[in-house]
């Protein structure tokens, strides 16, 4: 079984149920999709797209997009999701280090991505379509190449567990963005333990809130198609509406909520819950970074109906513990809760710095091993041989450089980072990449990024400047103009210094600790 | 600040009131001269979506209007004088 053949199943037992419905209530059904994806894959195959081969996903969440994620499997490629809303220079070096073979991508980047591709000396096929919605624009096009080129019928390609369905790319601390490879087997062990834990029915409508290069999204694209429900599409701009998004909850009867917590807290504070009737909700997963317990408080007062599961793992794993909320939160419980158990298609293990494991209740780095690890980093083979530990008995076992224990009741709890990777609103952030960031910018001669944490703000990213020319720094505007213009909104940092010279360790080290301490 | 009109907010210095907040709020530390009414906000890095939505509360709270979340894009939001615009056609 491979992930996308949930499809051409459902296609069968159910072809007239609604398979996808987006934001404007344009539908489609599981014959309609199934179609559509095949005469994507006829397309690539005639395009020159084999398996092992990887597509770039230039597109803003919708039908289409869907569609096209399942043709690019059929065909035995991977995908590639990029970020639409991210610097083109960003996405262009993702397709290019991936290698993709043609990318389909959205007619109004045409422009911006071409000179991009060019200007970095890079090369790719592309297919365009003028728009994307409810699966129509991507029909049209594939019509309107078949009307000057016909690409014949094939089959879907025959490929086994171990060939990539996708690869995610992830802040890198070096300064650019590292492709996790993630196989038919990875998302299959992942999305039959979902099928498992949470029983799906298919009379069920599944948000998916998540976009596509984030990897919350594989259980919103393969759970809901393997059980016959439909997928409810929240596009990004809505994502980030705390009132739409509660009338949505409410309007499109949504059974099913996956998503950061940065959301969830969001809908909380102002989405005006009271106002709307959720109670189709069942459940509410999330994932990606720790919920603060006063914001999860109000959540389940607001929304008392539905099971709540902190779902934890990196998308190298994607989620490889879980950990259902109960439901009384004590009011004066401030503590997190534990990222829980290790899920049944994963094995845990927590070591010390010597690689060795450390007994129940003694701190050390969570590795996880089983069938949901990633194959490795693309193209950066010694960063995939510094991510895994190899046991006495061969296993890999993935090191997530997250700091745990296991408490009394066998739970995992989450201590912090051992390197200087933070989330974002769910995000994942190496400070590093922001530092290199603003390294790029003339003035700057000394940048140094820290994550500043409190109940109020959430996690706030605060750059330390020093410039070439005292006298000539750039303003606080024009920085974070830059920063837009080369990393993703959400590694802009919130808060800037300038100081003369950044302090310095006693081996001429930025001091991590010495920025961090209150001065005046 | 006083009304001219019982129920109608005020609307001098509309711009000037959505410069402070934008200064106070994402920009501490900023020259205020250097944010002027063309200064991007939105494809600038100042407004991203948690910034958008206290944006959002402030505005619509201060000059009693309703935001919709398609207005808040780079088409109606990205500068001080769109958003001055965007409220104006509200009033």
């Amino acid at each position: 079984m491979l992930i996308h053949e949930f499809l051409h199943q459902s296609a069968l037992s159910r072809p007239d149920d609604l398979a996808v419905e987006d934001g404007e209530s344009r539908r489609i059904t599981f014959r309609e999709l199934a179609d559509l994806s095949d005469l994507l894959r006829d397309r690539l195959h005639h395009a020159g797209v084999r398996r092992g081969d990887r597509v770039g996903l230039y597109l803003p969440k919708s039908i289409d997009a869907v569609a096209a994620i399942f043709g690019v499997l059929k065909s035995g490629a991977a995908y590639v999701p990029v970020d639409t809303d991210a610097p083109v220079a960003r996405n262009a070096y993702i397709l290019s280090d991936c290698v993709v073979k043609i990318v389909v991508a959205e007619r109004r980047f045409e422009g911006a991505l071409r000179a991009e591709i060019a200007r970095i000396g890079s090369s790719m096929d592309f297919l365009f379509m003028e728009a994307t919605g409810g699966g129509l624009p991507l029909r049209r096009t594939l019509d309107g190449l078949q009307a000057t080129d016909p690409a014949p019928a094939s089959q879907s390609a025959e490929v086994s567990l171990d060939d990539l369905a996708y690869v995610l790319y992830t802040s890198g601390s070096t300064g650019k963005p590292k492709g996790v490879m993630l196989s038919h087997r990875n998302a299959l062990s992942f999305v039959t333990w979902c099928s498992e834990v949470f029983e799906p029915a298919d009379d069920e409508r599944f948000a998916s809130h998540a976009p596509f290069h984030f990897d919350l999204s594989i259980l919103d694209l393969y759970l809901p198609v393997m059980h016959g429900a439909a997928l409810v599409l929240i596009a990004a701009d809505a994502a980030k509406d705390p009132i739409g998004l509660a009338a949505l909850i409410s309007e499109r009867r949504i059974t099913s909520w996956y998503s950061a917590p940065s959301a969830l807290s969001m809908l909380a504070q102002y989405g005006r819950l009271q106002e709307h009737d959720c109670s189709a909700l069942r459940r509410v997963l999330f994932a990606g970074e720790v919920f603060p317990v006063k914001h999860l408080r109000s959540l389940k007062n607001l929304l008392p109906g539905p099971r709540y599961f902190n779902l934890y793992g990196p998308t190298e794993t994607n989620v490889c513990t879980f950990h259902e909320i109960p439901d009384d939160i004590p009011e004066e419980r401030t503590q997190p809760y534990p990222i829980g158990k290790v899920c049944s298609h994963c094995q845990a293990l927590v070591v010390n710095e010597q690689g060795q494991a450390v007994s129940a209740g003694q701190e050390g780095e969570l590795c996880i091993g089983g069938p949901g690890v990633m194959q490795g980093y693309w193209n950066l083979p010694e960063r995939t041989d510094s991510a895994f530990l190899t046991d006495a008995s061969g296993q890999r076992w993935y090191k997530t450089g997250d700091i745990v224990y296991e408490d009394a009741n066998g739970d995992y709890i989450f201590v912090g980072r051992r390197d200087r990777m933070v989330k974002k609103r769910g995000y994942r952030v190496e400070l590093g990449e922001i530092e290199a960031g603003l390294y790029r910018h003339p003035a700057v001669k000394e940048a140094a990024v820290v994550a500043l944490s409190d109940d109020e703000n959430g996690l706030r990213v605060k750059a330390y400047i020093s410039c070439k020319q005292a006298d000539k720094r750039p303003s606080i505007i024009e920085l974070k103009r830059f920063c837009a213009e080369n990393l993703p909104i959400y590694m802009v940092p919130d808060l800037f210094a300038f100081e003369a010279a950044l302090p310095k360790t006693s081996t001429d080290k930025i001091d991590y600790q010495k920025l961090k301490e209150p001065r005046d | 600040m006083t009304t001219t009109d019982g129920n109608k907010p005020p609307t001098q210095g509309m711009a000037q009131a959505i410069k402070e907040f934008i200064l106070s709020e994402f920009l501490p530390g900023e020259d205020p001269s250097a944010l002027t009414d063309t200064t991007p906000l939105v494809t600038g890095g100042i407004l991203d979506s948690l910034a958008t939505v206290n944006l959002v509360l402030f505005l619509e709270e201060r000059f009693q209007i309703k935001i919709e979340a398609h207005e808040t894009t780079v088409d109606y939001f990205n500068t001080i004088s769109d958003i001055e615009q965007l409220i104006r056609s509200k009033l």
